[in-house]
């Protein structure tokens, strides 16, 4: 019944001020107002966060997984975009 | 032999406070147990979920009000939940009624929720610093339990055909009880006087303003009329629907006696 007639929400959740949201799964729900709610109650029951997004899982674009390689391939063999050839100054270890 | 002490005539004994603090008690504790009915029947997974939520929330307050009761008479939150039977117990009516449908149970944690909400706000100024320091945390969790129960109230009575005729049977069903919440008698007042809880009447206003609003954004209308109004849970006297909680609730416990994991 709740599959035909609630829609399908992706939960977001943030641990703590200055992370960011991370997906944490997915749940049904009748409007966002409920849907918020039971994030709240599946997702954040521990103690797991200070800040709950859900987006409706029909308004999310997502990549084909048919097109993982022409995707995701090139940036393998690239490492020279990785910061490990340099050497950070002492003033700023803390970055 | 069971080694299950008998606790007649317990409320007798307890010190008026304490006699208190064991009905908000038993109001949780009862409460908690019908919500938890609804694990593995909810409507779906979701709301399961949300619905043991609450009713962990009202086992935890549970706990600390019967610890509460019972610490100075030597008897612990345990002895007071499982060895009492229902002539013992001084929860109001209203939370111990059979479950109905889902409108019903909805209905009756509005009621409940904005009860324990206005109660524990006003229990929050008591002069006893450990009911008082309790009543505070207690008011975050009823806060949201209310709030989860007027969203769905507002849904179900705004709802389908179907959503509504079933909010308005559990409202006719469950208003009646509703009018315990607020009697007041000599103890109460007694401890009223004294500050260290709130009267009655001073909550029951509030609490209509805020189901009346409710109830009227639903579609569901002003609350029933009717002299209906039934009590005597405070005192012990109680649907026979307690009793057969009871014996479910129970059962571990007086089938072996002492156990502990």
């Amino acid at each position: 019944m709740s599959e035909a007639e609630f829609p399908l929400w992706e939960v977001f959740v943030r641990a703590r001020r200055g992370l960011s949201h991370q997906h944490v799964g997915s749940l049904h729900a009748p409007d966002a107002e409920v849907a918020l709610r039971r994030a709240r109650d599946l997702y954040t029951r521990r103690g797991e966060g200070v800040s709950i997004w859900v987006v409706p899982s029909g308004a999310v674009s997502a990549s084909d997984p048919g097109e993982k390689e022409p995707y995701f391939t090139p940036a393998r063999d690239k490492d020279y975009r990785n910061p490990t050839y340099y050497e950070l100054p002492r003033e700023v270890r803390g970055l | 032999m069971s080694s299950v002490r008998a606790l007649t005539a317990l409320t007798r004994t307890l010190k008026p406070l304490d006699a208190y603090a064991l009905g908000l008690g038993d109001d949780a504790l009862i409460a908690s147990h019908r919500l938890s009915e609804w694990l593995t029947h909810a409507p779906d997974l979701e709301e399961e979920v949300a619905l043991a939520n609450v009713a962990l929330d009202q086992l935890g307050q549970a706990r600390y009000l019967l610890g509460y009761a019972g610490r100075s008479s030597g008897l612990t939150e345990d002895e007071l939940a499982y060895q009492r039977a229902d002539r013992e117990y001084r929860n109001c009516l209203l939370v111990e009624l059979p479950n109905g449908d889902f409108a019903h149970t909805i209905l009756r944690l509005l009621f409940f929720s904005a009860y324990q909400r206005q109660l524990y706000a006003a229990l929050g100024e008591s002069t006893d610093g450990e009911l008082a320091a309790f009543a505070k945390k207690a008011c975050v969790e009823v806060d949201y339990h209310y709030e989860y129960a007027a969203s769905w109230v507002l849904r179900l009575g705004d709802g389908t055909e179907e959503s509504h005729d079933r909010a308005v049977a559990a409202l006719a069903e469950l208003w009646p009880y509703t009018a315990e919440l607020f009697a007041g008698d000599d103890r109460l007042s007694a401890l009223a006087a004294e500050g260290l809880v709130p009267e009655p009447e001073r909550i029951q206003g509030p609490w209509m303003e805020q189901v009346g609003s409710i109830l009227a954004e639903a579609t569901l209308g002003t609350s029933p009329s009717g002299t209906w109004r039934p009590g005597g849970g405070r005192d012990g006297v109680h649907t026979e629907a307690l009793s057969h909680l009871l014996a479910e609730m129970q059962s571990v416990y007086r089938a072996h006696p002492g156990a502990a994991w």
